[in-house]
């Protein structure tokens, strides 16, 4: 469904990624996991064009989006959570869901996907009239997923889904991933959080200073030793899972 | 009618204001587009209607059409140039067209140069020439039609899509919306009703020049739109109505008018950003609870 090919990109004179391939097939959860700054943003930035690469290819169901401009991509059925919950703040909780159809307009579509979205999120729902710049932490993820949820997208790109969010709504932001998917959306999420990641994932790969190093089914890196020592605490301390170890 | 030719003229003068605030509002309140040479595009319409009526001996209505049609048409360029520049470097490029605007005006023997444009003819209906009273009933219908595009946008896809785009343009790329066509769309629209303005001010005055259209009067409309309230219909026409009844009443702030309404502008921005009639402003606030504190004892029976 997506293929990544052989990606590089750099912002000015500095080069983050170096070569990133990947595929994500129809219906599968595929996490890429890395530490700060491996260039998992810019991955997701260029997988919707926000970013351009500077060389390599993007093929969606077999042709290149290299000269799609985001919003087509959009409209194509990217869906796209960006990190750190980017809703519109300004506009309500009902206007930013009505956004996120903007390919969509057909009023009765939209509404539907709107009941859609607060029956996944009633809280959201209690919600509708509020600023999206008022709501906490964990409401603004659940609307950011809304939002890129009313467009219908075939594949949704999830940017650190637990990013900032407290123990509790980092349990809870993975189980609506897990939801989403075990509904048959196709995902692609990256994450700092390996444990949580790879806990629902299908298949992963691992994203070090802008290459991929290791590659292959959840269950083949959780019991990585390579992995386990990095990214899953256990051999090196850290707080990769967003909370110190007791 | 009985009405003093005096407040007539000020009518006439508040409305042209009105309508260049709101049309200013559709690029930096609806769209988030910084724009402070908003007066060009005023001067564009006005030297198009002048030109068509006294040397091409065109219609008046034909001509106010053209007048929108130009000075959109100039604005649409600026909406494709602002696709490629930064915010910052956008704002300067907007002041630099007003002043390029004004010394083409005055430079070129083409536009009258310093001495302007003068016999600008009144518009006639039914081979009646419109006096005063006229005039003001055809800004009437201006601003009608000014405020009801705002309102039909503030309501439609177009209008949230501009909104998305002001807020965060990546997210609303992301969500699938054309961002760069949806700002030259609001480029154009804006500076073509603010062309309608200046045909309308052109005719009414019956004499232009390039000194009309300068920076000062950008700031002046830009203030108008900020004080009141961006973003909203009603902020700017408050905003507009305020300050053009202001010098009415203080003759001396003319003197210093960039002063005054570069120091309001700061003002604004620091103490009030939203406008004084702007969502969330001080004053809307109390109103709301002014009218929920009424309306509480009737719901809680
Ligand atoms: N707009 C930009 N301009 C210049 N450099 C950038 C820009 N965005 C990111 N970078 C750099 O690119 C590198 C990768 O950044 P990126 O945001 O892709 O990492 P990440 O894996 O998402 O990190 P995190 O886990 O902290 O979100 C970093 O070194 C960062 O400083
Ligand atoms: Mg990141």
């Amino acid at each position: 469904m997506l293929e990544v090919r052989d990606l590089h990109v750099a912002y000015g004179e500095v080069r983050v990624l170096h070569g990133v391939s990947l595929t994500v097939q129809r219906g599968e959860l595929v996490a890429v996991i890395g530490a700060n700054g491996a260039g998992k943003t810019t991955m997701m930035k260029s997988i919707l064009g926000l970013v351009t690469p500077d060389a390599g290819d993007i093929r969606w169901n077999g042709q290149s989006l290299m000269r799609v401009p985001p919003w087509a991509r959009a409209a194509a059925g990217i869906g796209y959570v960006p990190e750190g919950r980017r809703v519109f703040p300004g506009l309500t909780v009902e206007q930013n869901l009505r956004m996120g159809a903007y390919p969509v307009r057909n009023p009765r579509e939209v509404q539907a996907g709107i009941d859609e979205v607060y029956a996944l999120f009633p809280r959201l729902a209690e919600r509708r009239r509020q600023r999206a710049g008022t709501l906490s932490g964990g409401e603004q993820q659940m609307l950011a997923i809304g939002r890129a949820l009313m467009n219908r997208p075939r594949l949704l790109l999830i940017d650190e889904v637990s990013m900032g969010l407290m123990p509790i709504m980092v349990q809870r932001a993975f189980d609506i991933v897990k939801s989403l998917h075990e509904q048959g959306m196709t995902i692609l999420l990256v994450e700092q959080n390996a444990r949580q990641a790879l806990a629902v994932a299908d298949r992963g790969y691992v994203l070090e200073l802008g290459r991929i190093v290791l590659a292959g089914t959840a269950a083949q890196l959780q019991s990585d030793p390579r992995v386990q020592a990095a990214y899953l605490g256990g051999g090196s301390g850290g707080f990769h899972d967003g909370r110190p170890r007791a | 009618m009985a009405i003093p030719a005096y407040y007539v003229t000020v009518g006439i003068v508040t409305g042209i204001y009105i309508i260049l605030a709101l049309s200013l509002n559709i690029i930096t309140g609806f769209a988030g587009q910084p724009n402070l040479g908003h007066a060009a595009f005023f001067g564009i319409g006005a030297y198009t209607l002048a030109i068509l009526t006294t040397q091409f001996g065109m219609s008046f209505w034909l001509a106010l059409l053209a007048a929108a049609v130009a000075s959109g048409a100039v604005g649409s360029i600026l909406g494709l140039i602002s696709l490629r520049v930064r915010e910052d470097f956008l704002a300067i490029t907007t002041i630099g067209i007003n002043f390029v605007v004004v010394s083409i005006f005055l430079y070129h023997p083409f536009f009258g140069q310093a001495f302007g444009i003068g016999g600008i003819p009144a518009p006639s209906l039914f081979g009646v020439a419109f006096g005063r009273t006229g005039f003001l009933a055809l800004v009437a219908a201006a601003v009608l039609l000014v405020v009801w595009v705002s309102r039909r946008i503030e309501g439609s896809w177009f209008g949230l899509a501009l909104e998305s785009l002001r807020e965060d343009e990546a997210a609303a790329e992301a969500a699938g919306i054309d961002t760069r066509r949806f700002k030259v769309i609001a480029f154009t629209l804006g500076t073509a009703l603010a062309g309608l303005a200046g045909g309308i001010y052109a005719s009414f005055m019956t004499f232009i020049s390039p000194g009309d259209f300068t920076f000062p009067l950008s700031i002046t409309i830009l203030c108008m739109a900020v004080v009141g309230g961006l973003g909203t219909i009603r902020g700017p026409v408050a905003g507009a109505v305020i300050l053009s009844l202001a010098p009415e009443i203080f003759r001396f702030v003319m003197d210093y008018r960039l002063l005054v309404y570069g120091g309001l502008l700061v003002l604004m921005m620091r103490v009030q950003p939203t406008g004084l009639l702007g969502r969330d402003s001080v004053l809307v606030r109390r109103w709301q609870r002014l009218i929920a504190h009424r309306r509480r004892p009737l719901s809680a029976s």
